[in-house]
């Protein structure tokens, strides 16, 4: 028996293949709507991946400091150092900002760390780590910023000394690391007028400028204008170490929260992100019910365009299923070429979104089985059109 | 030898109440094998509902209908298969040639002996040998867009030889060609009935070829009456 399916499409190959781009170019649509999905849900996980903690201790009560704002003083970390299981603590702060590179403005995520402790960014794909006090700085390459170059934050110039990859907020602006006190004094200092203006006040309360206290008043203004706090303390803890135990312990005795890894994934993916997920789960069905209503129609038309063939078929002695299998077997077809053309559409084009897309193998799999179900949903109404031509009439009135 | 088709008493009405169509009111024809006959009538006096009964596609309402001597209706479908029966025992020749368009003509042929099971190769081989004994043996591989009304007439006669079935139904078959082609096309039908011995009938109000049978049923207000016909040469 021959192929009647494979004849037909050979035999329209041009209408049946640009119908399958068409279908494709949509499936692509959809394959990187998952994709942009997976990608803001790795972009998390590789956030809490990086910084190498197994603990993130926050400002009590708070889902911080990615899904909301935490301040920790920053001599916490003493502290914390001394609960049995902690091996190392590292502050590090964050701030959302713009950067000014050559005329164009490119949005960051500073964040402050200190070298050699929790924070510090795992893996450099150039350069080399901080290794000066001050005003050195390891970029993310999506910043667009070069190995050597100088960049000005607020008031300093830094010099870019390392590059990173896929370090990126979960707004997915990428991340610019400076040592901790710099980017406190990005975060805290407030610009020469209101340092004045500030400075003024304060000598103006009696209360802080005692005439039989010296030193005092200065002391007071030290603290206005140098910052203390810090917005996550991160904690690596020692090995074997319990860490539901060591975090239910600095929250009953250091007035802290702390977050496990497992927590902060569930605060990253369920909570922060959770909304854009529904919202691109909600454009995955309407692309899903839109493909299907696309293959259903041009199956639907193809199959009307042969009423007069299926009917001199069945005259002939074709079965129904020979017929049936004739439309299915297109549907398929048509979605086959749609996954391939959507597949690679997808991976083409995924490198210019500006946020991460990946592209799972497995989301890729499940894909093409809802394509092929998808298509074979949609010739039903095909097939039921087909089952119903009446062989008579290939018999003239 | 028994008749290839014998009707007797065939009824067929549409239809129920008012709306009943008495589209066939007694319907009585045999047709010898080797035998080529008309079918005329007026429009609307049945002929086509005469065919579909004969087809096996739509059912009499009543009467008896035998193929060789074997009743296939008598009040009643008497076979199971329908499909079959009209697979392997009916070709059917329309008045368009109803060629699959995205089958080249080989296959369009083959397609028949393919649907009864024979194999994709011998089925292929029966084709070629129909279309050459048909005179289109030199158009096999083409696509049936390629060819000429007349062509296609004949590749569509090949396809309703090509299972050998004992009787063949023809709808009107020349009614889109010119009276030359027509004629053609009447003295290729009545070659294959001597040569494979099939009983064929033409259901037609083509002036140009009614001369050439030798018997010739009437039909009208769903009655057939016979009638010798003048059997010239085609
Ligand atoms: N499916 C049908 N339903 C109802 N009436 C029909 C149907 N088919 C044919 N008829 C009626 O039966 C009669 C015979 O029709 P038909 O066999 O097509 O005649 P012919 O082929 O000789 O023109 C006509 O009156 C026609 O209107
Ligand atoms: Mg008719």
């Amino acid at each position: 028996m021959i192929n009647l399916a494979g004849r037909d499409i050979l035999n329209g190959w041009g209408k049946f293949l640009f119908t399958g781009i068409g279908l494709g170019l949509l499936i692509g649509v959809t394959l990187s709507m998952a994709g942009i999905y997976r990608g803001l849900v790795d972009d998390g996980r590789v956030l809490l991946s990086n910084g190498g903690a197994d603990l993130w201790v926050v400002q009590r009560d708070t889902l911080g400091p990615y899904a909301e704002p935490s301040n920790v003083r920053d001599d916490a970390y003493r502290a914390l150092l001394g609960v049995k299981g902690v091996a190392e603590a590292g502050n590090v702060t964050y701030l959302t900002m713009q950067i000014e590179d050559q005329g164009k403005d490119v949005r960051v995520m500073l964040v402050g760390f200190q070298p050699g402790h929790p924070g510090e960014p795992g893996y450099l794909v150039a350069g080399r780590p901080i290794t000066r006090s001050h005003y050195e700085a390891i970029a993310d390459i999506k910043t667009g910023f070069r190995l050597g170059q100088r960049i000005r934050i607020r008031r300093h110039e830094y010099t870019v000394v390392g590059l990173t990859r896929r370090m990126v907020s979960s707004a997915g602006d990428p991340m610019v690391f400076v040592p901790l006190r710099d980017a406190q004094e990005v975060q805290f200092l407030k610009d020469n007028d209101a340092l004045v203006n500030e400075r003024a006040r304060t000598a103006a309360n009696p209360a802080f400028n005692r005439p039989g206290v010296p030193g005092l008043l200065e002391a007071v203004q030290a603290s206005q204008a140098s910052s203390r706090t810090v917005n996550v303390v991160m904690l690596r803890l020692a090995p074997h170490a319990d860490e539901a135990l060591v975090a239910s312990e600095i929250r009953r005795w250091k007035h802290l929260e702390a977050y496990t890894r497992a927590d902060m994934d569930d605060i990253l993916v369920a909570k922060l992100i959770a909304t854009s997920a529904k919202q691109i789960f909600m454009f995955l069905v309407i692309l899903a019910i839109v493909s299907a209503a696309i293959v259903a129609f041009i199956i639907y038309t193809m199959t009307l365009n042969k009423v007069r063939e299926i009917a001199v078929l069945k005259l002939i002695g074709a079965r129904n299923r020979t017929i049936a299998a004739m439309i299915l077997q297109q549907a398929l077809g048509l979605g086959a070429i749609g996954f391939i053309v959507g597949r690679t559409a997808a991976t083409l084009w995924a490198p210019i979104f500006p946020k991460y897309v990946l592209l799972l193998p497995g989301d890729a799999v499940r894909g093409a089985l809802l394509v092929l179900a998808i298509c074979a949903l949609a010739s039903v109404v095909a097939i039921r059109a087909a089952l119903r031509v009446d062989p008579a009439t290939a018999i003239g009135g | 030898m028994p008749a290839a088709i014998e009707i007797s008493g065939l009824t067929k009405r549409y239809g129920v109440g008012d709306a009943a169509v008495d589209a066939l009111k007694g319907v009585d024809m045999i047709v010898q094998p080797g035998e080529v006959v008309g079918l005329i009538g007026p429009s609307g006096s049945g002929k086509s509902t005469l065919l579909k009964c004969l087809g096996a596609v739509i059912e009499p309402s009543a009467g008896r209908m035998a193929l060789a001597g074997e009743a296939i209706y008598d009040n009643g479908w008497q076979v199971a298969d329908l499909r079959a029966l009209r697979r392997d025992r009916i070709g059917f020749v329309f008045q368009a040639p109803y060629l699959i368009p995205f089958l080249d003509v080989t296959d369009n042929v083959a397609l028949l002996p393919m649907l009864a099971g024979v194999s994709n190769a011998s089925a292929r081989e029966r084709a070629r040998a129909m279309l050459t004994a048909l005179d289109v043996g030199h158009r096999a591989r083409a696509p049936v867009a390629q060819l000429s009304g007349g062509e296609q007439q004949r590749v569509a006669i090949a396809r309703a030889l090509v299972n050998q079935p004992p009787i063949i139904l023809a709808d009107e078959p020349t009614a889109p060609l010119d009276s030359e082609r027509a004629l053609a096309v009447v003295r290729i039908l009545n070659e294959m009935a001597q040569r494979f011995a099939t009983a064929i009938i033409v259901v037609t109000h083509d002036e140009k070829i009614i001369p050439t049978f030798r018997r010739i049923y009437h039909i009208r207000d769903g009655r057939t009456y016979e009638e010798a016909g003048e059997g010239r040469a085609a």
